[in-house]
């Protein structure tokens, strides 16, 4: 039988991977996963996961990876780089991790520039606990704790998280968001998002749209329309901030 | 790089101005700190003395975060430590269970403030319920509790050994009047003691190739079977109880013929020693015991005590019962009748113990 | 020497804390054991600010006391701030200038003791007042020499009298002028307090 093509730093002891079907998480673990490839940088980066979804790649790369707490990722990531700043320190949490209960650390290591890179894959629902609102949930949309659909009368309206971003971090930051409909945009923005860290520029921040059928209750083919037509046409795509050169 | 303290020397300074100092001294690389009365002083006189050392400090921007850059620097394998109090501890302790849960040997001094709630910043012995069984899990720490400005030197520099070694999060328990008030002490380097400094050790970045010298490193904090997790916390208790016996310390005076045995720990040890003093001048046989390490306990030490003939107890604390707790639970089965002195959040003076174990007799 | 325990209180700025912690590192000087600690409570931002200080050629047990040995008191408001830690043996030393009213003088003390360091402190210089009260503190026990306490005011102070001598000298000279005003008032007979009448 032939095997998919996987990156290199990817662990194959642990593949088949814990996510479901149709699920966005691997895509953008593929595109980290091959961006470390590219710069060979396996022995120096260090993979921090949160938890909800994210937890479940925890042992999900041949580098050196820890689990942290919901929401804690950025700290453990900011004291890890700030003790070794020679570590290529990588934190991915999901939008709740990230937008909710780890914003005050979001917001605030982005203030101080810390040289670390973080992705959050955005699937606008806490996914790993039953499919709640996330700070990400579209207008209308349905969860289990807005069963009516959100009404931002009452809840917001869904958190603009690389333009917030953009807006406080100074300069040297790198700041994106992709989706995974785009793959090789989104393993673009991730390589750039740690090139930034190891020029030692500053906080590096990618936004991933991504999937989640199981919670969502889409098909395939459900899935990807949702995410093309409703999720990108909120959430635009693109680099908000890069201290590169656009020709690279 | 010149060490921050040569040989020894007598010096008259604050109980957080020694902390700092002993951290130098026990060449800790980085603190992460977050304002609160009454520790703050641990942290300006690190942000000042620690740059010429070549150590870091970042003030975060909550406890939380304190404590988890703590975590993060530790699993990278640098010293890291933190002080806190009060509300601070309570935020704290999510990170601190994580150093449980994954073994990390993170320190951490609590200056012990007034509470519930805001309190006052003052002063209490009201952490030690939160200090040693606090989070969401066995209490699987190492606690000592400190009555000076002296101790807080010598168990600081001891809580970065102990920590590194046996890999537990180890805790140095203060209050706001240590961490306030201006004593003697004598501070020195470890060296010239004989104390010989534990090398930290990273968990990541380790040496090697990975997938040609070694294999990755995966460290988890989340189980998906209850068996596996039965498995860990198991396997952190019989650890936890293999060492607890090289770690136990406790003090103790005049315990010989003693017919009434105060315990307490901490600033209020030192109220009680002058109590019992005073006391045996008048005749009375009357001994103390302090445990120093709060867990673990000293439990058998305490029994072996209670055993050679006390007639009573008296429990002694600035807080309502929180050492009454640990002690009741670890001599369970001791028919010793126990009468209590609770002053929750408010300091403790000789004469108020003389006057109740006058009452006592 | 027997433990000295003194509580002196003050509106913030009338450098309660630091003469505080000068007395406290002199007596040190002597290799005295010493415990000095201010009331960091809330306080600290307004309103009256106590200093705790215990001297004794032994270990100092408890860092905070029930009752002193001496109270001084610079302000009215600190007067019944402080009646609390005034017992029958304690000398409460305050202001003459203060228009004292029913209740300012605590219900116990050995000897109630006002001194005119306020007035004192202008003739002099203002900048030196707290320095006065310590000469007064000083000359009301044995817990520091003199001289220990001029040479932790040099220690502390040096790089002023450095780049003006004629401060030192003032400094020495307010360390003189509160023992002086002790000695002329106590000639003058002892007030007791209500309770001891």
């Amino acid at each position: 039988m032939v095997q998919p093509v996987m990156p290199k730093t990817w662990y194959r002891p642990t593949k088949p991977h814990k996510f479901c079907p149709g699920c966005g998480h691997p895509l953008i673990l593929k595109a980290l996963g091959e961006a470390a490839d590219e710069l060979g940088i396996q022995n120096q980066l260090i993979y921090g996961c949160d938890i909800g979804c994210s937890l479940l790649s925890w042992d999900f790369f041949a580098m050196d990876s820890t689990q942290t707490h919901h929401g804690r990722t950025t700290p453990v990531m900011v004291g890890m780089k700030r003790a070794r700043p020679e570590l290529i320190c990588v934190g991915y949490m999901g939008d709740g991790g990230g937008y909710s209960i780890g914003s005050q650390h979001l917001v605030n290591s982005a203030i101080r520039n810390e040289k670390i890179t973080l992705i959050l894959a955005n699937n606008t629902n806490y996914a790993m606990t039953g499919g709640q609102l996330a700070p990400t949930t579209l207008p209308g949309q349905k969860t289990e704790t807005t069963p009516l659909g959100r009404d931002p009368e009452s809840t917001g309206y869904p958190v603009m998280g690389p333009e917030m971003i953009s807006a406080i971090t100074g300069a040297g930051a790198y700041v994106a968001r992709g989706t995974v409909s785009k793959y090789r945009q989104l393993k673009g923005f991730i390589k750039r998002a740690l090139q930034n860290q190891m020029e030692g520029n500053g906080f590096s921040f990618v936004e991933a749209l991504s999937t989640c059928p199981t919670n969502w209750g889409t098909n395939a083919k459900q899935t990807w329309n949702w995410l093309e037509d409703n999720m990108q046409a909120y959430f635009p795509t693109g680099e908000l901030k890069s201290p590169f050169r656009k020709e690279d | 790089m010149e060490k921050p303290v040569t040989g020894s020397k007598k010096v008259f300074m604050t109980g957080n101005e020694s902390v700092a100092w002993a951290a130098l001294a026990a060449e800790a690389d980085v603190m992460f700190g977050y304002p609160i009365t009454p520790q703050n002083e641990i942290m300006h006189y690190w942000a000042r003395l620690g740059p010429k050392y070549g150590r870091k400090f970042l003030q975060t921007e909550d406890e939380i975060s304190a404590g988890f850059t703590v975590c993060g620097a530790v699993i990278a394998g640098k010293k890291a430590f933190t002080a806190t109090s009060g509300p601070g501890n309570t935020l704290m302790q999510e990170p601190f269970s994580m150093a449980e849960g994954m073994k990390l040997p993170t320190v951490t001094v609590i200056q012990q403030r007034g509470g519930p709630s805001s309190g006052t910043v003052i002063y209490s012995q009201q952490e030690v319920t939160l200090t040693t069984y606090g989070g969401n899990g066995e209490g699987h720490r190492l606690v000592y509790s400190t009555a000076s400005n002296q101790e807080l030197y010598d168990y600081t520099i001891k809580a970065f050994n102990v920590a590194w070694k046996y890999k537990f999060p180890t805790f140095v328990l203060g209050d706001g009047y240590q961490a306030k008030m201006r004593e003697p002490l004598e501070i020195y380097d470890p060296a010239e003691r004989g104390i010989e400094l534990i090398e930290p050790t990273p968990l990541v970045g380790v040496p090697g190739q990975i997938g040609v010298d070694r294999e990755p490193q995966h460290l988890c904090n989340i189980y998906s079977l209850e068996e596996e997790l039965y498995e860990a916390v198991m396997h952190l208790q019989s650890e936890y109880d293999r060492i607890s016996p090289e770690i136990v310390e406790y003090e103790i005076s005049f315990v010989e013929d003693a017919d009434i045995l105060v315990v307490s720990h901490g600033v209020v040890s030192r109220s009680v020693d002058d109590a019992v003093e005073a006391l045996r001048a008048q005749g009375i046989k009357v001994g103390s015991f302090r445990p120093i390490t709060l867990r673990p306990f000293p439990t058998q030490a305490l029994l072996d005590v209670l055993g050679s003939g006390v007639k009573k107890m008296l429990l002694v604390e600035s807080s309502y019962g929180q050492l009454f707790r640990l002690v009741r639970q670890e001599i369970y089965g001791e028919t010793v009748p126990i009468e209590t002195l609770f002053k929750p959040g408010v300091g403790i003076i000789d004469t108020d113990i003389i006057e109740m174990i006058a009452n006592m007799i | 020497m027997k433990l000295v325990r003194v509580a002196l209180a003050g509106e913030g700025g009338q450098g309660v804390q630091s003469v505080a912690e000068i007395m406290a590192e002199a007596a040190y000087h002597e290799g005295k054991e010493a415990i000095y600690i201010p009331n960091f409570g809330l306080e600290q931002r307004g309103g009256v600010s106590i200093a705790f200080i215990q001297i004794s050629d032994r270990r100092i047990g408890a860092p905070k006391f029930s009752k002193a040995d001496i109270v001084v008191a610079l302000s009215r408001r600190a007067m019944t701030r402080t009646h609390t830690y005034s017992g029958p043996e304690t000398i409460f030393v305050y202001d003459s200038s203060f228009q004292l009213k029913d209740g300012d003088l605590p219900s116990q003390c050995k000897r109630a003791l006002d001194i005119p360091a306020i007035e004192k402190s202008k003739e002099l210089h203002t900048r030196v007042f707290n320095i006065i009260i310590m000469g007064a503190i000083l000359s009301l026990t044995d817990m520091v020499a003199v001289e220990a306490a001029r040479m932790a005011l040099v220690k502390r102070l040096g790089y002023k009298f450095e780049k003006n001598p004629e401060l030192k000298e003032l400094n020495f000279k307010a360390i003189e002028v509160g023992a002086e005003l002790v000695q002329k008032q106590s000639e003058g007979g002892e007030k007791v307090c209500a309770a001891t009448k």
